[in-house]
């Protein structure tokens, strides 16, 4: 079985717009944003392919942090920062289309959020 | 300018299998804007990841969905795998390889059949179906379930297939593929077909790959993207070149799921004349400790199990990225610009799986 290489670079959030412009001007296609809670951190993975390399860039943050849309230069990441911002209660600054929460119902608000995985109520 | 007004298309529509809501923004006929809605059939199975041990998980990835249902076992599988750096037996590999591929035979005619209904053509559906049920025939002899099979687990699978019923199916894709050809014949070639495809729902083929396109939609579009080219499970064993088309149209995502099916048989020859006796499986000890973005090619595009595990049996994170949810901003390019009376062929040309899309 060939198993691709994976590699996992932690990036800034200050440098995370520069970073991604970067992959976009590269010609890497974005393959997927998603968020899973480590303690009282989240981790954001940004995923990137080009001719199957697959990468991936890592911030870490405090749950209140805004994290910038990335939008601009990948029109389609409306998807996955709704998504996000839906399940996990992320705040995404100037997505091109905002569902303000409405993307994904849940009837958990933020079943994922650091708050419900202690048992509370968001 | 003209007046423009909001027609709401879906959650409930007659062409749609499941509930995707669409808020279409015309000016007189003409669709000049999108707004796309999903949420109505989230099931929280992510969630699940934290309640149910890691052996257990695969029963409930393959329910993610209940066409593909094979293929997420199976990435999910293999994420756990490359984590815990379980070398699975060839066998094993092969038999994923050969599931993979009917079950993309089965989605692909279940599709065409679905494509027919949304133009009106009641006769090609049932066709398309009829044919498919051989194929259905097959994963419940072999797995013992239809449309979930349950034959992955971690460290390989649960069932083999003797040598006498490979040479059964061997032999049985013969008329399968008699049968495709001339399904396919009326999809590609039928004149009132091709009007009503040509043209339609045009995506560029920048397009598709900077709004991050996968499967068919990327391929109809010219993008060469296919996931077993990186040679998960056998693929890398096998010879076969990605499907592509480059009108970037309905009836280019149409051609691609056709030639597909030719693609796939091919394959699943060649992995029956290859299959090497051996072991099914090897015993799986400890738990997960890392994390990998598991990826395959489903019948939709390109499908990521995304997991995370911390050294106990309940993984920390299972995040499932499906090929619908990438392909709903390239459906929103499609739509725009076009006649309200084609959203229903440009919307099931994406092939959409909300169950999927929603987890």
């Amino acid at each position: 079985m060939t198993i691709e290489n994976q590699s996992t670079t932690p990036v800034e959030i200050g440098k995370l717009i520069g970073v991604v412009e970067e992959f976009r001007n590269q010609g890497y296609r974005l393959v997927q944003i998603g968020c899973t809670a480590t303690g009282d951190l989240y981790e954001i993975n940004y995923s990137f392919d080009k001719d199957y390399t697959f990468r991936n860039i890592r911030v870490t943050v405090t749950p209140d942090t805004e994290i910038p849309s990335i939008t601009g230069m990948y029109w389609g990441a409306f998807i996955y920062e709704n998504e996000m911002h839906d399940l996990f209660g992320v705040n995404v600054r100037g997505m091109n289309i905002d569902f303000k929460g409405t993307l994904i119902r849940t009837s958990v608000k933020n079943p994922f959020g650091i708050a419900a995985g202690k048992g509370e109520k968001q | 300018m003209s007046r423009q007004i909001i027609v709401p298309f879906g959650p409930q529509h007659p062409v749609l299998p499941e509930p995707l809501h669409l808020d279409l923004v015309l000016e007189d006929e003409r669709v000049v804007d999108v707004i796309p809605s999903i949420g109505y059939v989230h099931r929280g199975f992510e969630k699940l990841v934290e309640k149910r041990d890691f052996n257990n998980y695969v029963y409930l990835a393959e329910r993610t969905c209940g066409i593909c249902s094979f293929i997420h076992g199976m990435t999910y599988c293999q994420g756990i795998e490359q984590v815990m750096g379980i070398e699975v037996p060839e066998r094993a590999l092969y038999l994923r390889t050969i599931w993979s591929e009917y079950s993309r035979l089965h989605s692909h005619l279940l599709w065409l059949g679905c494509f027919a209904d949304s133009f009106g053509f009641e006769n090609l559906f049932m066709n398309a179906w009829r044919i498919r049920e051989r194929v259905l025939d097959v994963l419940e002899q072999t797995t013992g379930g239809r449309v979930i099979q349950g034959a992955c687990k971690v460290g390989g699978v649960r069932r083999n297939i003797g040598s006498e019923k490979l040479a059964e199916m061997n032999e049985g894709l013969g008329i399968i593929r008699r049968e495709i050809e001339d399904l396919t014949n009326v999809f590609l070639f039928d004149s009132s077909i091709r009007h009503r495809l040509k043209n339609v729902g045009v995506l560029s083929k920048e397009d598709a790959y900077h709004l991050g396109a996968v499967g068919p939609v990327a391929r109809g579009s010219g993008v060469n993207v296919d996931l077993r080219k990186t040679g998960y499970a056998a693929y890398g064993k096998l010879k076969f070149e990605p499907v592509v088309e480059t009108a970037g149209d309905s009836l280019a995502r149409c051609t691609v799921r056709a030639r597909e099916l030719f693609a796939s048989i091919d394959m699943i020859h060649q992995a029956i004349a290859a299959i090497p006796e051996g072991p099914l499986d090897v015993k799986v000890t400890g738990a997960p400790e890392g994390e990998y973005f598991s990826r395959s090619e489903q019948p939709r595009g390109e499908l990521i199990h995304y997991v995370k595990g911390n050294g106990t049996k309940f993984l920390v994170r299972s995040r499932i990225r499906t090929p619908t949810l990438t392909n709903i901003p390239p459906l929103v390019k499609m739509l725009a610009g076009c006649e309200l009376a084609d959203v229903p062929v440009i919307v099931l040309s994406i092939d959409p799986c909300i169950g999927c899309a929603e987890r």
